[in-house]
């Protein structure tokens, strides 16, 4: 049964739009029914838990207890990286000690009983049922295409809170990628960070993460490097071709998002891939692909 | 620089930072496993290792006013790494708040990015990208940030002109209202 409570996450309706647009495609295509919670707000991200613990807990808070409030009883999908760990942080919290389950409540003034898991799209791709799915709606290939599947922290660490995925070396998304016919390569830099917002706040600090990771993946072999999340995503495609001119580097890697690829090879089209929207250009290294792979 | 804190509060707020972020200071051995994988190290003045060794001597004083704090990107690598689960990570996230409650952030421009994202969740429930972007340049003096990517984000709609705010503002900021008056307790 595919059908889920849905947190798209404010960058959704913004900068992520290569990651909506493909979401939408691809959840159609394969029948997942995503039920968008009615009404929801920020979850905060880093700057609640930077300010406070009750902030951190109480926003996300609100959307799973809307969701509750819904009826549904369906698990709730959420894309971003950060919106995914600050709700299972919350879910987490209210799970563990009743005294903090009760305090939520009174905070958001609502009923919370935290009985719906959160999940990734990464967990929810590489659920048997779901990668079947997939691969029946394959159309085309993108064999020749190498991918650095880029996981970033926050689907992965920590490891109490996410549950499950490998913390050094996860799998997921390269199993996911796989059904694409592309070859997820081998590298050193899956779960390392990509600075997030002190991208912004403290850029001179957090840009040679960037660099690191560009670097790590072309030395590895990487054609494409894939995200599972808006601010990774941005963080990469944006800053690219200004890395290239300050530190003299020739980086030619375009970023997707890793539902880009499988709307690609559901039979998307450029636009309804968001293929025409990176900053870095991505469009000809995915239609060179697919010529050559004979699509 | 003036001290902020008292001989006696700078005993005492090593164990209550400690145990408010469910640390155990002692379980520390300086092994340095946290330092070694912390990928935003290079720019801090105090090394993640030493956070926790300054701490055990109760010098918290150095700790609540350096960079490093403000640095940490949380991405959770040195508590994954730390071969006696010592939460770093969590440790750090406690000593901003507290460094906050006593009006200290020696990176300005991470706590000006933290208050007017804060600020927008106020106003409009929900992060407006475009608004967030222009408050903070306007704010740090950096006017023109990022700003070469603005014409591709209109011409790609990824900023548009519209406001998505939630519709029941006046719950969500009674929420955050309810939610710092506990943290500030």
């Amino acid at each position: 049964m595919m059908k889920y409570s849905y947190f798209p996450g404010c960058s959704l309706d913004a900068t992520a739009v290569t990651y909506k647009r493909s979401i939408s495609f691809v959840a159609e295509k394969i029948g997942m029914e995503l039920n968008e919670i009615p009404d929801w707000n920020c979850c905060g991200a880093t700057c609640a838990h930077s300010r406070g613990k009750w902030l951190a807990l109480a926003l996300p808070a609100r959307n799973l207890a809307l969701a509750e409030r819904e009826g549904l009883g369906l698990d709730i999908a959420v894309p971003c990286a950060s919106c995914y760990s600050r709700m299972k942080h919350t879910v987490h919290a209210a799970r563990k000690d009743e005294a903090d389950r009760k305090k939520i409540e009174e905070i958001i003034e609502m009923p919370y009983l935290a009985k719906s898991d959160v999940l990734s799209f990464l967990e929810i791709f590489a659920l048997p049922e779901v990668m079947k799915a997939c691969k029946e709606k394959m159309e085309r290939s993108l064999a020749s295409l190498n991918v650095a599947c880029y996981y970033g922290c926050l689907t992965a660490r920590p490891r109490e809170i996410t549950g499950g995925i490998s913390t050094e070396n996860p799998m997921e998304m390269d199993d996911i990628i796989a059904l694409t016919g592309a070859k997820p390569i081998e590298w050193d830099f899956k779960t390392e960070c990509c600075g997030a917002s002190h991208q912004v706040d403290a850029p001179e600090a957090a840009l040679p993460l960037i660099e690191r990771i560009f670097r790590n993946a072309k030395a590895n072999g990487a054609t494409a490097i894939v995200t599972a999340c808006p601010l990774c995503n941005l963080n990469l495609d944006m800053r690219e071709e200004e890395i290239n001119k300050k530190s003299g580097t020739a980086f030619d890697i375009p970023v997707y998002q890793f539902t880009q690829l499988l709307a690609v090879c559901m039979g998307a089209t450029a636009n309804e891939a968001g293929l025409h929207k990176h900053f870095y250009p991505a469009y000809d290294r995915i239609n060179d692909t697919l010529r050559r792979a004979g699509a | 620089m003036e001290k902020v804190l008292s001989k006696d509060e700078n005993k005492a707020l090593a164990p209550k930072i400690a145990e408010q972020s469910g640390v155990k200071l002692h379980e520390c051995y300086q092994c340095g496993k946290c330092t070694a994988g912390c990928p935003m190290a290079h720019a801090m003045d105090i090394m993640p290792r030493q956070i926790v060794r300054y701490m055990q001597l109760g010098m918290l004083e150095e700790v609540l006013e350096c960079k490093s704090i403000w640095l940490c990107a949380a991405c959770g690598t040195c508590y994954d790494r730390c071969p006696h689960r010592v939460d770093l990570t969590a440790l750090i996230e406690a000593l901003r708040h507290e460094a906050k409650h006593h009006k200290i952030c020696a990176v300005r421009e991470v706590d000006i990015f933290t208050e007017t994202f804060l600020g927008n969740i106020k106003v409009f429930g929900k992060s407006q990208e475009v608004i967030l972007a222009g408050v903070y340049n306007t704010l740090s003096g950096n006017l023109l940030q990022n700003m070469n990517n603005v014409p591709h984000m209109l011409r790609h709609e990824m900023v548009k002109p519209e406001i998505h705010g939630v519709k029941d503002k006046e719950g969500v900021r009674r929420l955050m209202k309810a939610a710092l008056e506990e943290d500030d307790k």
